[in-house]
């Protein structure tokens, strides 16, 4: 659990850090809060030469409103995003979210850009970031492009990100008033990632879901959006036998590996429960 | 000291002896992280050491390339099975009367054996060469299945002894068997089960997992060429053992040989064995002629290390109707890895699993091991238990509690109707103890009564009702286990390591101010020796527990012990400190007499001194005694005030207890609560309290690991698939439960202060409360027996199998 060598390098603008990983190519990462990649580099499973750490950089901090929107800078820790009254007031569920991401110590370090750039698939946000359809800002050399969050996650750490880019920004459209909004994850200790977790955000009206969406986390290569089982609960009352469907639907996109947390028929059943309770507590806190 | 205005109570209070909730001594280094440990060493020149690990379970070594990891800037050496052949030191002989691989000589037998040792200037260098090292392996198939290992055409894993068919502990069956024990009697046993009227028969196993303390093994070996002395610091739970054996192997004069155990952050029978680490760094110090420092890391801990469990154990219990248990039968297939490094007394391969007839008037036993050699790594140490205790608790505890079922009485019941009577003691069990005290059912109605355990059975049938009507979709279950632990290895007459005798030794010296220091031959790794043993010493002879520095762990000035572990220090150290202080007392009581100018006759003890009966005035206090030693003792009498003991116990101590476990299970995820833990404990004299209930908190903490998640996992390759804490379950203060505890006094009648050991009570107790817990819950579904460890999935996947997922 030793890494192996590698240079240390604190640029102090976005541009020198682009140009930095530009330079060193495959050989270069960029460096957040350290607890994902470190851990990785202990195990020697990745081994960049170069680090590139973003901590200098003031532009990819801090959380503000801009018109209907919340942007948040990479650099944000969970620990911020939860001493954030921003968050707790127009996104309570990336609060709800943050607090069962490991634990103080690494919230205190842990980033929400180094949390959902890398398409690890364990990792809480990215599935709260497409289920409230959020666009990254993606800065390299010659373009920024903003990508949609539906089209960032390829496949198991593997990303629209491109070599030589980072990522300086979140755009989270902010929910209407009164939404309803869950996320259940059931994890075997805390620190733990999750063996199947679930967000909602939907809208009632007369009783009735308005609008839904619900995105699933560990439960395939990448983050999923649930959309037949969001389209199944649009109209209804949340009702036994629709939970059941939607569950049902939610389950037929899945396709968790086995491991520790359990073989892949237990992870896909606690992933429909999941689905079934954030539906519930999301209708139950709606105005 | 002889202040005559204190009162009686007060003079005894300032002891802070036996009973005192005194505050543990070490807590003030280790709460500033003062604390010294072998990692906080750091000696002039000194290197570092690592391993290349097999990434196979089992494979034929075809050529090891040590060129480019000695290119690596800072590498200085790279040691191999073949350099360690040149100092006869390949191989290693075991605990358990088997040899180890120190490196791989030809074949890896599991993942994660040591293959080379890179010896660099830091540990960054040290782990570079070991990526650069180049071994090519031959894959061979691996065996991980137990219950496949004695199959004709199993992979045969030890070639070295696969014609030598007389092992260690009597003939062996296959190449890949180890021994068979057998203890009790076959035919009465067949016999009572012919003529049974009811019969239980269920494969129990306990899985393999892993003591894990939070410091791993670790040395620094330094050999002083000039000298040709060695010193060791290691992470050592039994540091004269190992003085021992480094002289036997290493061929070194033992007086040349220095073995410092520093503080130690937990061992739970880890830090027991004799790792290839050891070896390795001794001998790269000698090679190098500088000091080399060895630190496992979490990985390396978790896999390659000792073990403990791997019991697979087919029990049967004959009873009548009535629920009279006639018979136990029990054969069990132990994995004991790639050699047999079990830590056991030498004689006993199984350790002490004969205490499986548990708290229960059995009138005859049978009980057979198979010992087995799988692609696994090499251990079977007594994780928090004495030997194979735990294991043994496990198998009689659930196995009552499959009786109960059948029988269709409460389990609580039955037990009450089998346990041996306050009477019966000594009792003679049928499989070879003599168990020195009990009182059963004292402690079990106590904790019945604590818990109010009828209102329990009732709300649980009430909510199996209303989980039948679909009201609700979780079940309770109520998990009751009463063990009896067999601790204080041990008796001469049955107990030795290596050929030494199991006793444990303490040397007394006071000072002529009053003040004294201990030495013992235990070593504490966080069991808070420091502040108990000084708290015997004050009630023993009068001098105040603050004013006895305690001393263990440096084998030059440490009398010869055989360490800590299996709960043994107290009952046998702590004997040895009660006999060493009367040996002192007897001494004081001359020096005394003389100068009191009375007969020793006539002078009776009173707390803290002397004093002539009758005449209350005339006092000497145990502090003036001291003086007086070093400047007016009778005539012909030598001066000074010490003493040493070697205590060789007469028996082993018997503690119990009455554990109750509550809890929930969630059937559609599998989620258990564990809603109330009671432990009575039951462990004779207590000493300190407040350590008591210490060692419980922790003990049950453990127990609940086990029970609920802990299990090093294989997959059919041998990969291990539980190499972090991510996956090996440690719980954090989020998961464990909240603990009560409570206890009666039953004191050991052949231990001078009647103590009886307890540390690991709680394991031994907790594990089978728990499991039982979750197979009560589950019973009325139809499940007799729910393997361990009960984690979310399996549970889910027991109630899938019961019907009841939806
Ligand atoms: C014990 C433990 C338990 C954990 N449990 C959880 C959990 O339950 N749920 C959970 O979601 N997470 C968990 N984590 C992960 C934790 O939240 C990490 O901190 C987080 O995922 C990564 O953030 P970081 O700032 O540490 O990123 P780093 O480790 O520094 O970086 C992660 C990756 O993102 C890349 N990266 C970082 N920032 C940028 C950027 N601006 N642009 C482009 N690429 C970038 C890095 O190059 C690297 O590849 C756990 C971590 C630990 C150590």
């Amino acid at each position: 659990m030793i890494p192996g060598p590698f240079e240390y390098h604190r640029p102090t603008t976005i541009a020198d850090a682009v140009k930095l990983l530009c330079d060193f190519g495959d050989d270069a990462r960029p460096l957040a809060g350290g607890h994902s990649l470190i851990p990785m580099m202990k195990l020697r499973l990745a081994t960049p030469s170069h680090l590139i750490d973003l901590q200098a950089l003031e532009a990819l901090k801090g959380i503000r409103r801009e018109a209907e929107s919340i942007v948040i800078g990479p650099m944000t820790t969970q620990h911020e995003l939860l001493s954030s009254q921003i968050i707790s007031k127009s996104l309570p569920i990336l609060h709800e979210a943050a607090l069962v991401i490991a634990d103080p110590q690494v919230r205190y370090r842990g980033t929400i850009g180094g949390n959902i750039a890398n398409g690890d698939p364990g990792n809480d946000m990215p599935a709260l970031m497409m289920t409230l359809d959020a666009t990254y800002r993606l800065v390299g050399t010659d373009e920024t492009r903003e990508v949609s969050v539906r089209d960032y996650y390829q496949g198991a750490y593997f990303t629209a990100l491109e070599p030589g880019e980072i990522m300086t920004a979140i755009t989270i459209p902010v929910p209407p008033v009164g939404h309803g909004y869950a996320y259940e994850k059931l994890k075997r200790k805390i620190g733990d990632y999750a063996t199947a977790a679930a967000a909602v955000i939907l809208t009632m009206s007369d009783g009735k879901v308005a609008t839904c969406s619900i995105g699933l986390t560990n439960l395939s290569e990448t983050a999923l959006l649930a959309e037949d089982a969001a389209q199944l609960v649009i109209g209804t009352a949340l009702d036994d036998a629709t939970l059941k469907k939607a569950s049902a639907a939610a389950e037929a996109i899945m396709s968790p590996a086995a491991d520790g947390r359990g073989p892949v028929e237990y992870r896909k059943h606690v992933g429909g429960v999941m689905v079934a309770r954030a539906l519930k507590r999301a209708a139950s806190v709606a105005v | 000291m002889n202040d005559i205005t204190l009162t009686r109570e007060e003079r005894e209070a300032k002891l802070e002896g036996l009973g005192c909730r005194r505050k543990r001594v070490e807590d003030i280094r280790f709460t500033q992280g003062k604390g010294n440990y072998v990692d906080d060493l750091k000696l002039p020149g000194m290197l570092h050491g690592d391993f290349v690990r097999s990434p196979y379970a089992h494979a034929r070594i075809k050529s090891i390339n040590k060129d480019a990891a000695l290119k690596v800037p800072g590498v200085l050496a790279v040691l191999t099975a073949e350099d360690l052949k040149g100092v006869n030191l390949a191989w290693m002989p075991t605990l358990a009367g088997d040899v180890q691989m120190v490196l791989a000589d030809g074949k890896v037998l599991f993942q994660g054996q040591e293959v080379a040792f890179v010896v660099a200037t830091d540990r960054y260098a040290a782990d570079d060469g070991v990526v650069a090292v180049d071994v090519e392996y031959e894959a061979l198939p691996v065996l991980i299945d137990p219950f496949k290992a004695l199959e004709p055409d199993a992979p045969v894993l030890r070639e070295d002894i696969k014609d030598k068919m007389d092992g260690a502990h009597g003939p062996r069956r296959h190449p890949n068997h180890i021994f068979e024990w057998t203890v009790g009697d076959k035919e009465l046993t067949d016999a009572a089960f012919s003529k049974a009227e009811v019969a239980i028969k269920e494969l129990i196993s306990y899985q393999r997992v892993h003591p894990s303390p939070l410091e791993t093994c670790q040395c620094v070996c330094s050999f002083d060429k000039i000298k040709g002395e060695l010193t060791i610091w290691g992470t050592f739970q039994a540091p004269h053992v190992i003085r021992t054996v480094v002289a036997l192997i290493a061929k070194l004069p033992e007086q040349k040989i220095h073995v410092i155990s520093p503080d130690i952050g937990g061992g739970f029978g880890n830090k027991v064995g004799a790792y290839p680490g050891y070896i390795c760094a001794a001998v790269a110090s000698i090679v190098t002629g500088k000091p080399v420092k060895w630190v496992e890391d979490r990985i390396e801990n978790l896999t390659a290390t000792s073990f403990a469990r791997d019991y697979h154990m087919t029990a049967e219990i004959a009873a009548t109707k009535e629920g009279k248990v006639t018979a136990l039968r029990v054969h069990v297939l132990a994995d004991h890895g790639a050699f047999d490094a079990c830590a056991d007394p030498s004689k006993w391969p199984a350790g002490f699993f004969n205490i499986v007839t548990g708290s229960y008037d059995f009138p005859t036993a049978y009980v057979s091991v198979d010992g087995i050699y799988t692609n696994k790594a090499p251990g079977g140490v007594a994780y928090r238990c004495s030997f194979r205790v735990t294991e043994a608790a496990y198998c009689i505890e659930r196995a009552m509690d499959i009786l109960a079922q059948k029988l269709g009485m409460d389990p609580a019941e039955l037990r009450m109707k089998n346990f041996i009577k306050p009477e019966q003691f000594p009792y003679h069990s049928a499989l070879g103890w003599e168990y020195d005290s009990g009182d059963y059912q004292t402690a079990l109605n106590k904790a019945l009564e604590t818990v109010k355990y009828e209102d329990l059975r009732k709300e649980q049938a009430a909510k199996r009702e209303a989980f039948r009507r679909g009201e609700t979709r979780e079940i309770m279950g109520v998990g009751v286990c009463f063990f009896t632990e067999i601790v204080g290895a041990g008796p001469s007459k049955n107990c030795d390591i290596l050929g030494i005798a199991m006793f444990d030794s303490c040397e007394i010296r006071l000072h002529p101010t009053g003040a004294g220091i201990a030495r013992m031959g235990t070593k504490s790794q966080g069991q808070g020796h420091e502040t108990t043993y000084a708290q015997i010493i004050a009630s023993e002879i009068g001098i105040p527990a603050e004013d006895i520095t305690v001393e263990e762990g440096n084998t030059d000035t440490a009398p010869y012990g055989l360490g800590t572990y299996g709960s043994r220090s107290t009952p046998v150290a702590g004997a040895a400190i009660a006999t060493a202080a009367r040996k002192i007392k007897a001494k004081a009581q001359m020096i005394a007499a003389y100068r009191l100018e009375v007969h020793e006759d006539d002078l009776e003890w009173d707390v803290d001194g002397f004093r002539v009966k009758g005449l209350p005035e005339k006092f000497m206090s145990m502090k003036d005694i001291c003086w007086a030693a070093y400047n007016s003792v009778p005539p012909g009498m030598e001066p000074g005030l010490e003493a040493v003991s070697y205590y060789d116990p007469p028996n082993m101590t018997y503690p119990f207890g009455a554990y109750v476990c509550v809890m929930d299970i969630d059937v559609d995820t599998g989620v258990y609560k564990v809603r109330r833990f009671y432990a009575l404990d039951d462990c004779g004299t207590r000493i300190n309290p407040m350590i008591i209930e210490g060692q419980v908190h922790g003990g049950l903490t453990e127990a609940f690991a086990i029970a609920m998640g802990q299990e090093i996992r294989y997959d059919e390759t041998g990969n291990v698939l539980t190499g972090s804490f991510m996956d090996f379950f440690l719980p954090t203060a989020m998961e464990t439960p909240h603990w009560e505890t409570d206890y009666t006094v039953t004191p050991s009648p052949h231990h001078p202060i009647g103590a009886k050991g307890v540390g690991e009570s709680p394991n031994v107790g907790g594990v089978p409360a728990f499991s039982n817990a979750v197979n009560d819950a589950f019973s009325f579904l139809g499940s007799t027996h729910i393997q361990m460890p009960h984690d979310f999935w399996r549970n889910w996947q027991a109630a899938k199998r019961l019907g009841v997922t939806g």
